[in-house]
């Protein structure tokens, strides 16, 4: 049974308490439509559990097959050091279908971080090493594909993949005697269908103004 | 489930197609690691197939002083076509006449179906199998199971006489 070996800490990118009963770490790709299709229900499972679920997300760019997970990834660590990691990451896999360098600039204009700095960013490659690094880390843990999760150290291996994640979240929970239903959600958007307000949308006007 | 080759066991010679007009031998690699990773078929229908992961995995292997040779019971020509659309950077051999021989020579075929099993072998520099794992038909193994074995073998003597070790490297 293969089980995480690179403990959470205070470098990754963490939604939710250190001291949740359940820890829920994905190693994604933002190109891979299996994450891309993972993304919501992993957004529901958070809305569901609220504090007693704590999620991470680390980066597993299959870069030989999709050559813009890498910027893409790059780009989250950009946001990321303007504090705006989560943002970026819900913005990326709303508008996964039209992913390029293009609209990976406009996704970084409409959260108001200055697009110079991101060019400059992608092309020294600045934040590689740590995409680098969770990708390594990844591999130890016998991440063998994209998405691939862990509940609580353990490898989720199942066929349905990320559809049957939040029976097995639940089943977690009760295990450790937390009552599901009895915790209020979080307040956090169910079925994120776009990221980004209408007027924000590649095509829709503030697109516009920001791209001249 | 076969019975693959266990560890301490001399790793079977062969030679194999590695392109329609070439073959590579186990002997060519005396001196060095080889990884072989017998597999079912090119194709998968998936992003993260086996194969696609060990592409990206490469230079760990490499930093290890390891080299991976893929063998499927596909022909050189459907090696060839998988390898250039995943853009594998690692030879993919042809086990295709007689057809499974070489897996058979290391227990890794199944004979039910017609194609090799999903197994896994570590051959050190001596051309002794060190590390072998059979993994279930439907489960990508990954990479940890190779890393941990190749990180229990000595630091590799370099042709200049120098050692180098690996766990301290990057």
């Amino acid at each position: 049974m293969a089980r995480l070996r690179i403990p959470v800490t205070s470098a990754d990118h963490v939604i939710g308490n250190d001291d949740a009963p359940v820890t829920l770490v994905e190693y994604g790709d933002y190109q891979c439509p299996y994450c891309g299709a993972a993304h919501p229900i992993v957004k529901q499972i958070l809305a569901r559990h609220g504090n007693n679920l704590r999620f991470v997300f680390r980066h597993f760019p299959l870069v030989e097959m999709h050559p813009l997970a890498e910027p893409a990834a790059e780009t989250a660590e950009f946001a990321d050091s303007h504090e705006q990691f989560w943002q970026m990451h819900d913005a990326i896999y709303t508008n996964q279908r039209s992913l390029s360098i293009a609209l990976l600039i406009a996704l970084a204009a409409n959260l108001d971080l200055s697009t110079i700095e991101l060019r400059d960013a992608l092309a020294s490659h600045r934040f590689l090493p740590k995409i680098q690094a969770d990708f390594a880390g990844g591999v130890r843990s016998g991440v063998n594909g994209t998405p691939t999760f862990f509940i609580n150290g353990v490898r989720f291996d199942r066929p349905l993949g990320a559809a049957g994640l939040p029976a097995a979240i639940d089943a977690t929970l009760q295990d450790r005697g937390v009552a599901t239903e009895a915790n209020p959600p979080r307040n956090v958007t169910v079925l994120v269908q776009d990221g980004l307000p209408p007027d924000r949308r590649p095509g829709g006007q503030m697109f516009q103004q920001r791209r001249g | 489930m076969a019975v693959i080759l266990p560890k301490g066991t001399k790793a079977p010679d062969f030679t194999l197609p590695v392109t329609p007009d070439q073959s590579l031998s186990l002997h060519e690699f005396a001196g060095r690691r080889v990884i072989l990773a017998f597999y079912p078929a090119d194709w998968s229908p998936v992003c993260s197939d086996q194969m696609s992961l060990y592409n990206h995995v490469l230079p760990e292997f490499r930093r290890h002083g390891a080299e991976l040779l893929g063998i499927s019971v596909d022909g050189a020509w459907c090696h060839q076509a998988f390898a250039r659309d995943r853009n594998l950077h690692f030879a993919l051999l042809s086990d295709f006449e007689p057809k499974g021989a070489v897996s058979r020579s290391y227990g890794a075929y199944r004979n039910q179906d017609g194609f090799s099993e999903r197994a896994l072998f570590v051959i050190d520099e001596h051309g002794t199998i060190v590390w072998s794992y059979l993994s279930p038909i439907a489960v990508n193994p990954g990479a940890d199971g190779i890393l941990d074995a190749l990180e229990t073998l000595p630091p590799l003597e370099k042709n200049d006489g120098t050692a180098k070790n690996p766990s301290h490297v990057g």
